[in-house]
């Protein structure tokens, strides 16, 4: 066996906190929700065999298809706005200089350090179609509102309202990818005649095409993964339970309600693993289909 | 209670359900990680706590509680009356609202509290999986008084006829009408009757009142979908067979039940457009909506008009029975209940208290203690609604006493008089919760359009009958 070379063994001690949690707090109680995810389990008595039966419910079981349908069209919607209007954000932070930079920067990124259970009460009341601020805003253009938190068809397009409120650590990232691009290519695009428009399209989204398919892959992995907010809107006490009905059930609340609500955590388990190999496809083809989309010799330009 | 909120334990199972920010592709997995991670810590806490049912533990004695707070005199008076009784017993309140992943977690781990305060409505699906214990061995030993309960709280803390819990309150669900909404439509407040649902309907439109689209006064609140069992029964259907496992839910008798709620809701403005108008309600403050005049009549549970007695002494309010197509009262009753969980380290202690804390005595003096303090304050005491019937027999004929505001002083009688009309639906099993959800979902879908009372009651059903038939393979 060859031997470590001492830094290397040293640079295994220090991980070793890191890898002892990964062991114990990640990759064991993962494990141990695969086994489960063949059992029938309640949380009380043993766990009993079960075979694929869990899996073969899904197929069966109405509601996740309803969850999986509200799921991807929020997906659909949320990704491509949250980016236009992070992109748009970004592109106004790049415009402004001078010592206004910080503030506004800083006040950019404040909707996302409200807590997500705040900014699901808040848009419950922001949203309420009687007496909410969205409608009486409507209402200033002659506008009737919708009932966005109790009409069925249009639960979904208010949750997607409420996710554009957060939109900070996308456009953060957005942000530094245009302060990277080197001021020298647009000029000597100006200088070749090229338009605002043109300059964006061909110089700069190009050379932050890296940071946008890496903002598409995080924000499509929190739309699918989405809950906090929608289950303090819709699912967080008795009474919301009782009466929103299937419109806001996203996959995730419908897995915490198997576990945590009926107790069916084997079955719970099983919509987890399929959520996580779902994830894991789309992530691939992303990466696949980016490979020939995204431009990475921007990063050697800027260095 | 209406505004029981998300409990701290589950927002931060929330917070910690979806981690998010900037991390690489390659934490693809993490998010979903830590919700496996969250079914999987509990799990793997499975099978550890085989403590069993009737252990006995002596010396030392120790009682832990679960989901009970000490908010006011009621809970305080009956606390102290333990203490005194008890000296010996090191007592340990874990305040809060119940839990139940908490509660079950504890269970699961074997380390549970020695005793848990939680709603009976629950007590089925625990007791059918073995995280409670039957109290039978407790009510025979120490002489618990079971006779002194209400049938109707004794039958919803029984489950396959033995005892499994002991009942604390009784909610009873009763009409309050506005009686300017009332005025308004030319009728006298106490002449309202709801056995006569062609004009009660009627009756709500006028009370209903919108101006340009918007809802300015909801005429008659049927209270749906959570009173879909009430409004099945005062047109002459269960919706569960009285041993919990057949649902009955396709009764055709319950889907016109629901139909005409669904009618009444739809003349006066349509669901989407009321429930967004009662989301905007605080029922325990001030600015109630009945001050507010923006409710003509509503059902509910009896702690609403308590409350406003204290909030909102001066309000004109009629309280009514609610009363079935034949004219007889009908009234949902529900309340609170003590059980030992599974594995509990001190049944015995847990057995003093809850015989304490529901016997007529010990309520007869939290009473006492509520009573000189509203005195004290200038208010109407309006009574404390027991699971115990001895009890109320004393408060509401010695304690409680004609305040002079005539609205609540009927109101007591009136609350009073339905109690014995009190019925529950019964415990189904396992699959309680499941069965709940089937018919507050068809009810929702109904109320959103999405599908005819008869279709949705009838997939309920099918939906329902599984998951008990599952629960009880």
């Amino acid at each position: 066996m060859r031997r470590l070379r001492p830094e290397t063994r040293w640079a295994y001690v220090f991980l070793l906190p890191w890898l002892i949690g990964l062991v114990v707090f990640q990759a064991g109680p993962m494990l141990a929700s695969l086994v489960l995810s063949f059992t029938r389990y309640d949380l009380i008595g043993a766990p009993e065999f079960a075979g694929t039966a869990n899996y073969a419910r899904m197929l069966e079981d109405p509601r996740v298809s309803r969850a999986i349908g509200n799921t991807v069209v929020y997906t659909l919607l949320h990704v491509p706005l949250a980016i236009a209007f992070a992109l748009a954000l970004a592109l106004v932070l790049n415009r402004v200089t001078g010592r206004a930079a910080g503030a506004f920067r800083t006040i950019f990124y404040l909707p996302s350090m409200t807590p997500y259970v705040a900014v699901g009460v808040l848009f419950l009341f922001l949203l309420n179609g009687q007496a909410g601020m969205v409608n009486q805003f409507l209402a200033l253009f002659g506008i009737e509102g919708p009932q966005w938190t109790t009409d069925p068809d249009w639960i979904l397009m208010g949750i997607v309202l409420m996710s554009l409120w957060n939109l900070g650590s996308t456009t953060i990232i957005l942000f530094a990818a245009l302060r990277n691009v080197p001021r020298e290519l647009s000029e000597a695009a100006m200088i070749d005649g090229a338009g605002t428009w043109q300059r964006f399209r061909a110089v700069t989204l190009p050379m932050i095409s890296s940071a946008l398919f890496f903002v598409v892959i995080i924000n499509t992995i929190a739309s699918l993964q989405m809950f906090d907010q929608v289950y303090t809107m819709f699912f967080g006490n008795q009474v919301a339970q009782q009466s929103y009905g299937d419109a806001a059930l996203f996959y995730v609340v419908y897995l915490f309600q198997q576990a945590f609500q009926f107790l069916h955590m084997g079955y719970a388990s099983a919509l987890a693993w399929v959520l996580f190999l779902v994830i894991a496809a789309i992530t691939l083809v992303q990466v696949k289909v980016g490979n020939r989309l995204v431009y990475y010799e921007a990063e050697e330009h800027a260095g | 209670m209406l505004r029981s909120s998300v409990g701290p334990d589950r927002r931060a199972a929330v917070r910690a359900a979806t981690a998010r920010g900037g991390r690489g592709p390659a934490a693809v997995t993490l998010s979903t990680a830590v919700i496996t991670t969250m079914i999987a810590a509990l799990a793997a806490c499975g099978g550890v706590g085989s403590g069993g049912g009737g252990e006995r533990s002596g010396g030392g004695a120790s009682l832990t509680t679960m989901g009970f707070g000490l908010p006011d005199e009621i809970a305080t008076v009956r606390v102290d009356a333990f203490k005194k009784a008890n000296p010996g017993i090191a007592l340990q309140i874990n305040e809060g609202q119940f839990d139940e992943q908490a509660f079950l977690s504890a269970v699961a781990a074997g380390s549970p509290p020695d005793v848990v305060y939680l709603g009976r409505d629950r007590i089925g699906s625990y007791a059918a999986r073995g995280a409670i214990q039957p109290l039978d061995g407790c009510v025979a030993e120490q002489d618990v008084p079971v006779g002194d309960f209400y049938p109707a709280a004794q039958q919803q803390v029984k489950y396959d006829g033995k005892w499994y819990g002991m009942p604390e309150f009784y909610n009873s669900i009763v009409l309050v009408v506005g009686d300017k909404a009332a005025k308004d439509a030319g009728v006298d407040p106490a002449e309202i009757d709801t056995s006569d649902w062609e004009r009660l309907a009627e009756l709500a439109e006028k009370m209903t009142r919108t101006e340009g689209g918007k809802i300015e006064r909801f005429g008659f609140y049927p209270k749906l979908p959570e009173f879909l069992p009430l409004w099945a029964k005062a047109n002459g259907a269960d919706i569960l067979s009285a041993d919990g496992r057949t649902s009955r839910l396709d009764d055709p008798k319950a889907a016109e039940a629901l139909a005409y709620a669904h009618r009444l809701v739809e003349a006066q403005g349509g669901w989407t457009k009321l429930k967004a108008f009662t989301d905007t309600f605080d029922y325990f403050g001030e600015g109630n909506p009945f001050v507010k005049d923006q409710i003509g009549a509503m059902l509910t549970e009896q702690f609403v008009v308590t409350a406003m007695a204290g909030t909102t002494p001066d309000v004109k309010i009629t309280v009514l029975p609610f009363k079935d197509r034949q004219g007889n009262p009908v009234n949902n009753v529900g309340g609170n209940a003590w059980v030992v969980p599974k594995g509990a380290k001190n049944p015995d202690a847990a057995c003093a208290w809850i015989k304490t804390m529901t016997a007529a005595d010990t309520w007869i003096a939290a009473a006492r203690a509520r009573a000189a303090k509203r005195a004290q304050e200038g208010k109407a005491y309006t009574g404390t609604y027991t699971g115990n019937a001895k009890a109320d027999e004393v408060i509401f004929s010695e304690i409680v006493k004609p305040s002079g505001k005539k609205p609540f002083d009927d109101a007591v009688k009136v609350i009073r008089s339905v109690q014995e009309a009190g019925f529950v639906v019964p415990q189904s099993a396992a699959a309680a919760a499941e069965f709940k959800k089937a018919w507050e979902d068809a009810a929702t879908r109904v109320l959103q359009g999405e599908q005819q009372p008869a279709d949705a009651l009838e997939r309920a059903h099918t939906e329902a009958q599984k998951a008990i038939d599952e629960a009880t393979s």
